[in-house]
């Protein structure tokens, strides 16, 4: 469903991404993990084009991405993307915030679309929140919010950065939960990630990331119980001795 | 001194109206409004065109932006006064004049407050308003500008301050605005200057104090409640 080949990106001089070849399949759950300054980030922004690339190619669906004259505001409407700092619209109520681009982008009517961002933030747990403006919430239900935020246009794909590194340690767990639930409903996730426990529990496959490059893929079991390359085994020893 | 005010009060707050034009105080803030409000959407498309991404709509603007923020007010009067209708043909009342340039000032003063307040929002709600599959138009009227008015809201209030009290210098074109009047009524009894120009001194103040109180409870507000709390 996403086919990356041999994508690269440069900052200046600094090679952010080098020659990256992989593929995320339908209903799969992926968890990107590795350093920081490992190109995660820049990876996973690239998929709904937050970040041009300078060589190679990404398709999704079997369309060419960073093709010219491609329609971008089509491809993002399909892709839910969760931000590391939530992000959610300030001047907007958590309803109002799930509302807004189904309605201006005319997916549903005004009604349809409350109907809609109601269940969604009754599915996040967050139903009673509804009128609440951003501010008046915690970083956790900020960010389910924001969750229910792009699942409102109904994506086929959704994608997280670092959803929970912003996060106290008490609120990681609700945001995983919501997530752990998407998973289980099929949805096709890409997930850059340090909760290693959700990695081993929820994903279908680990990338590991180091120096712009996938060094390592694998099942979690696989993964973490016998890493290959030396990155790697350095990275999870660090973990574990946390 | 309530025997000057006594006798010319009305005269102060409307000019010669309605026998002449209209004048005075009321002039005086009949164009501040008007040039605030008139300036409005084109110090909005100003400031969104100085942060364009597009460097053909980015540069001209900023060239515009910054040559009308280093002329003085008073020279773009006389420009407008003197070499207007000499192009035109057409003879601009001091009114027009004074209205023309206030609107010229006043859209790049907002410009600029307009055009920091778009840089000034976090890179992230831009971001994420594209995520959702937001056009870049969609995202600046939903996400982007109802956050920036609402944080620049002092600082349009305060630019109709400097608005009010950049009208006194259509007195240099004759335009019968507060002050010109003032200069008319110290003319006529003569002997009494400080009291004249005292009258004035306190008009300007209470106005513009009182505005600058206003943009001030605004900001607290908006600071105790940050945006989008009703």
């Amino acid at each position: 469903m996403i086919v990356l080949d041999n994508v690269n990106k440069y900052y200046g001089d600094y090679h952010a991404l080098v020659g990256i070849t992989e593929r995320v399949e339908k209903n799969e759950v992926l968890v990107v993990c590795g350093p920081s300054g490992s190109g995660k980030s820049t990876l996973i922004r690239t998929l709904n084009r937050l970040e041009d690339i300078d060589g190679g190619r990404i398709a999704i669906d079997g369309r060419d991405i960073h093709a010219k004259g491609f329609d971008v505001n089509a491809l993002r409407a399909g892709i839910g993307f969760v931000f590391q700092q939530f992000n959610l619209f300030p001047h907007l109520t958590a309803l109002e915030n799930c509302m807004l681009a189904p309605v201006q982008l005319g997916r549903a009517s005004k009604a349809e679309a409350r109907e809609q961002a109601m269940a969604l933030l009754d599915q996040v747990g967050l139903a009673h929140k509804a009128d609440a403006y951003p501010d008046a919430l915690s970083g956790g239900q900020q960010q389910r919010v924001a969750i229910a935020r792009a699942l409102a246009m109904r994506p086929s794909i959704m994608l997280f950065d670092e959803p929970t590194s912003a996060l106290d340690p008490e609120m990681v767990g609700e945001v995983l939960q919501v997530m752990r639930t998407l998973a289980k409903q099929g949805m096709t996730m890409v997930c850059v990630t340090h909760e290693m426990g959700f990695a081993r529990d929820v994903a279908d496959r680990i990338w590991f990331m180091a120096e712009g490059k996938i060094l390592e893929t694998g099942a979690p079991g696989d993964f973490f119980a016998n890493p290959q390359h030396p990155r790697a085994i350095q990275f999870l020893a660090d973990r574990n001795r946390n | 001194m309530l025997e000057l005010i006594d006798t010319y009060w009305l005269y102060f707050l409307v000019g010669q109206y309605p026998d002449g034009p209209l004048g005075g105080l009321v002039l005086t803030i009949l164009l501040s409004g008007a040039a605030l409000v008139l300036a409005m959407p084109l110090g909005l498309l100003l400031g969104i065109a100085r942060v364009s991404h597009r460097r053909a709509i980015s540069l001209p603007v900023g060239a515009f932006v910054q040559l009308v923020r280093a002329v003085p007010l008073l020279l773009v009067l006389f420009w407008v006064y003197f070499f207007l209708p000499a192009v035109t043909g057409v003879k601009t009342s001091q009114a027009a004049t004074m209205l023309i340039v206030l609107v010229v000032f006043d859209s790049v003063y907002l410009a600029e407050i307009v055009a920091a307040g778009i840089r000034a929002l976090p890179k992230g709600q831009l971001e994420s308003a594209r995520s959702l599959g937001l056009g870049y138009g969609q995202s600046l009227c939903h996400v982007v500008l109802p956050q920036t008015l609402r944080h620049g809201l002092p600082s349009i209030v305060n630019q109709l301050v400097s608005t009010i009290k950049a009208t006194s210098l259509g007195y240099i074109i004759g335009l019968s605005e507060v002050s010109f009047i003032a200069t008319q009524i110290n003319t006529l009894v003569f002997t009494r200057s400080v009291e004249v120009y005292l009258i004035l001194a306190l008009t300007y103040f209470l106005l513009c104090f009182g505005l600058s109180r206003l943009a001030f409870l605004l900001e607290r507000r908006l600071q105790r409640r940050p945006v989008g709390a009703h």
